[in-house]
């Protein structure tokens, strides 16, 4: 018996949809093993069953599904045949569950160590006191700051990082034969990422958890999982341990799943040089802009972007990286004109862009587009395609009628859309399609710049690629110019010519593309170069041993508004300097400018010298 | 739905103030067998669009309409007439609904009065709802001030109750109808103004009205096709329950003695004339609320249809 799996999916069915209306088969007779103490990874994108196989794991099938063949067992049990009362005891002591969002997972209204330990003393398993000092030893092993305090504070007052560990805590609490993760780490940054991820890592090995690790990411389940189950459409496409998965992957699907990860970075095609009296496309400098009441300074009362300079040529792409809260959509929002700017001019094709966006012309409306994040919300629900796409065309270019229509069946072609698109609405269209369709109407305009505020974050790995490509085509056939913004570094390599790197709404360095590829950069670019996971096993362990070196010692700030704003987490920082005197702007012989004290040659055997171990 | 007789026409009134029946059936006949024609394929649609009970409401709603255009037609009395020597009497064939307080036939009185609850609420209703409608969309669309100054003009008003501000109003320059449409209008006009303000500064928030007012377009465009169709649903909800609000309060007038004037009557007189025959349990006090009760159920059904309907539109 000892070692028979801990986890038995066979032939595991799920329809959506009840009998009377249409069914959908969602799960298509799934099996799969998980031996004691070891992590599976269920990998695919979006739609494709892995959390409803997931969540099957503690008899739940979400409304409006149905579990409807095949059995899960779980150590002894028998998890589809229990009644309500047994999945209750189940969900209780053998199966807990870590949700995407931690935020959305916690009471606002009551403090952490109440919710922690809810788990525990609900079920009657343990004592408040002793479900309290349990608590406090899973926070010490997640490593978060002050263990034996953070259970007081309430869910806003700790960051979306640290939540998501309590969540793990709070799963854990019961001492749980198996823990589902589902996609603990998708909603967080890059540097915090790998934080939560080490944090895991550590307790799955301390407590010997059997743990399930739903992700659409490989680079994460690479670090994370021992096996890897390969899902597309319901089923299973390869099931394997992970070296052999990511080295030799036998199914066709997992390797087009490998290459979009493993994007091969792109021929740096730089536009013809049309001499020197060519102005830059878009040129910002110094430009400062926030949000709430301007005070006596022109100052607004949040500043987010400070002193931020960039200049775009015509037909490259500039990208934009940084974490949440760096400024870069607001740099977006200020060159489109939605959020005033306090300090600073933009100017486009070499003339002073008006600040208001009532007092540009319909021209600088035309030639400036922006293309959102979220498709869901950039598409107006009560529209068709149809109207969505040809509103711009009647607004800037006056056609309408047959010409409209013609243009935007050519719009449609140009993004690969079916004709037939055009009269659904966006209700009716994926998540790919809508991105397309939100990147035709800037196309619309014949934009010569588009801001891309984070295009394809919020779509699969797969689906994402290829929006890149096109994006790519797009530049190739029409040359327009991109602003690409986005947090991850490695889209980010792949389309642009130049980078900028914005922490707390300073650009602490700018450069070619390839600044990315080696040191030395600033210390900042350099957390977010390491913390992009790597495609190979073992990458986080390397890892973790640099990060849990402590920052060096830092006294009291001096009051000089202009100090670097990452000395807070800076790795590299000294005292004295840092928290003293302003940094000031150095040229790399990569040609890249940063904002930081060190030298460059001692930034780049600080940087070598890291990247050893990884 | 409720007892209400199904053909007046073979009531056999005996004698006193007859409606004419003919010219009635040269009307009416023709426009109910086109209609029905019509109606098989139409008939049809509605099923697959309204669930059983948005159906219902919308029947109750649509027999209401009807009968505020068409009552007095079909009325089998003239609204004032008194027909009986018996006050409070039972239902009988006769008198279907039986009678009122002076033997006045109740049916008729319920058909004469649907002219104006039903138009005089449908009418303040609308009125309510678009003008507070256009004001909270004016007030989200366009700069601070004017949405500052819109806001507190609206929250002033909020704060009288509606029934002291009717009562006060209506005892100062008379009940008349188009006062009472105005007073009804006026009271639920802030509580649209709050509710389509919030719903559209929502609406602005979201990236699509960013991308227009990124391509340059109007506060006028953006507000007409990019908030306004986001948000109908919710106000067509609040218009449905401001009608059913207003009904309340034209027959809570009406009961103060304030409303429709006599001989006249809505069905808020209806019910205060006869309420001395409520402790017989006359059909005369029961009828007229028993039609309010069925008109406010009904829009409500048919409300919440329309606006899950849109819900589950908008998932798919």
């Amino acid at each position: 018996m000892a070692d028979r799996d801990m986890i038995e999916v066979k032939g595991l069915r799920v329809v959506a949809g009840a009998a009377p209306g249409p069914v959908t088969e969602i799960v298509k007779g799934v099996d799969f093993s998980v031996k004691k103490g070891e992590v599976l990874a269920l990998i695919g994108e979006s739609g494709s069953g892995k959390t409803t196989i997931a969540l099957s794991l503690l008899g739940y099938a979400r409304a409006g599904c149905a579990i409807s063949g095949g059995s899960v067992r779980i150590g002894e049990l028998e998890v589809l045949s229990l009644d309500a009362k047994g999945r209750r005891a189940l969900r209780a002591r053998t199966v807990a569950y870590v949700a995407q969002s931690a935020s959305a997972g916690f009471n606002p209204a009551r403090t952490i160590m109440d919710q922690v330990t809810e788990p525990a003393l609900l079920h009657h398993l343990m004592t408040k006191e002793a479900a309290r000092a349990k608590a406090i030893g899973l926070f010490r092993s997640l490593a978060l700051p002050a263990p034996e305090t953070i259970g007081e504070r309430y869910p806003h007052q700790v960051s979306g990082g640290q939540l998501q560990r309590l969540m793990a805590a709070m799963a854990l609490i019961t001492d749980p034969a198996v823990v589902v993760f589902d996609e603990p780490t998708t909603a967080l940054d890059v540097t915090t990422q790998i934080e939560v991820l080490a944090a895991f890592k550590k307790v799955i090995r301390e407590l010997g958890t059997t743990a399930v690790y739903v992700s659409h990411d490989l680079a994460v389940v690479a670090q994370m999982a021992d096996r890897i189950v390969v899902l597309n459409g319901g089923a299973v496409k390869e099931n394997g341990a992970v070296a052999q998965v990511l080295d030799a992957p036998v199914d066709a699907y997992t390797r087009q799943l490998l290459a979009a990860t493993r994007r091969p970075e792109a021929v740096l095609t730089l536009p013809p040089n049309l001499g020197k009296h060519v102005p830059p496309l878009l040129e910002i400098r110094g430009l400062s802009a926030g949000y709430g009441r301007i005070d006596r300074h022109g100052a607004p009362a949040v500043r987010v972007l400070d002193d931020v300079s960039l200049s775009i040529p015509r037909g490259s792409t500039l990208g934009v990286i940084g974490e949440s809260g760096s400024g870069k959509t607001t740099l977006a929002r200020v060159v489109a004109g939605l959020v005033d700017r306090a300090r600073g001019e933009v100017l486009f094709n070499g003339e002073p862009l008006p600040a208001q966006i009532s007092r540009r012309t319909p021209e600088q409306y035309r030639q400036i587009q922006i293309v959102f994040q979220n498709a869901d919300t950039a598409l107006n629900p009560s529209h068709s395609i149809a109207d969505i796409l040809g509103r711009p065309l009647a607004f800037y270019h006056h056609l309408r009628g047959s010409a409209a229509k013609k243009r935007m069946l050519e719009l449609l072609d140009l993004v690969k859309l079916p004709a037939g698109i055009a009269t659904r609405t966006p209700a009716g269209l994926s998540g790919g399609q809508k991105q397309r369709v939100n990147l035709a109407r800037a196309l619309a305009a014949d934009p010569a710049l588009i801001l891309c505020d984070e295009v394809t974050s919020a779509l699969d790995t797969v689906v994402g690629a290829a929006i890149l490509d096109l994006l790519a085509e797009l530049r190739r056939e029409l040359g327009v110019s991109y602003m690409f913004i986005s947090h991850d570094i490695s889209t980010v390599r792949a389309i642009c010519d130049e980078v900028i790197v914005l922490y707390a709404g300073h650009r602490v360095e700018a450069g070619q593309r390839e600044v990315l590829a080696a040191p030395p950069y600033h210390p900042y670019t350099g957390l977010l170069v390491d913390s992009v996971p790597a495609l190979k096993p073992g990458w986080l362990d390397a890892r973790r041993d640099i990060v849990a070196t402590a920052l060096p010692a830092m006294g009291e700030s001096a009051d000089v508004a202009e100090l670097c704003s990452f000395r807070a987490r800076c790795p590299v920082r000294i005292d004295g300097k840092c928290n003293m005197t302003p940094p000031s702007l150095k040229k790399l012989p990569s040609g890249a400018e940063i904002l930081c004290h060190h030298p460059v040659a001692e930034l780049n055997r600080l940087q070598t010298v890291e990247a050893t171990p990884a | 739905m409720m007892s209400q007789p199904t053909n007046p026409h073979h009531v056999p009134h005996a004698g006193t103030e007859l409606y004419d029946v003919r010219r009635d059936e040269v009307v009416v006949e023709p426009a109910p067998v086109e209609a029905q024609a019509l109606k098989h394929g139409v008939l049809k649609r509605l099923v697959h669009r309204f669930s059983i009970l948005g159906l219902i409401g919308l029947l109750m709603v649509a027999f209401w309409l009807l009968v505020a255009f068409i009552g007095p037609l079909v009325a089998p009395y003239k609204g004032g007439a008194l027909t009986s020597t018996e006050i409070f009497g039972r239902y009988s064939a006769a008198y279907p609904l039986g009678t009122d307080y002076l033997g006045r036939d109740m049916l008729s009185r319920i058909l004469y009065g649907a002219r104006y609850t039903v138009g005089l609420a449908l009418a303040a209703a609308v009125l309510a709802s678009v003008i507070g409608t256009f004001f909270g969309l004016l007030a989200a669309v366009s700069g601070r001030w004017v949405d500052e100054i819109l806001s507190r003009l609206f929250d002033a008003l909020i704060s009288i109750p509606s029934k002291v501000f009717a009562l006060v109003v209506i005892a100062a320059f008379g009940s008349s109808i188009p006062m009472l449409m105005t007073v009804a209008a006026v009271a639920y006009i802030p509580g649209a103004f709050r509710i389509s303000r919030s719903l559209a500064v929502n609406v602005m928030g979201l990236e699509y009205v960013q991308v227009a007012r990124a391509r340059g377009e109007g506060i006028f465009y953006i507000a007409r096709v990019e908030v306004l169709p986001n948000m109908i649903h919710p106000m067509l909800a609040d218009f449905g329950l401001r009608f059913v609000f207003i009904v309340l309060l034209l027959s809570g007038l009406s009961f103060l003695g304030l409303g429709v004037q006599p001989p006249n009557a809505d069905w808020g007189s209806l019910v205060r004339e006869n309420i001395g025959g409520l402790s017989e349990g006359a059909p005369a006090v029961l009828m007229p609320a028993v039609a309010i009760a069925t008109l406010t159920i009904g829009m409500n059904l048919l409300i919440d249809n329309l606006r899950r309907r849109s819900r589950s539109h908008g998932g798919a």
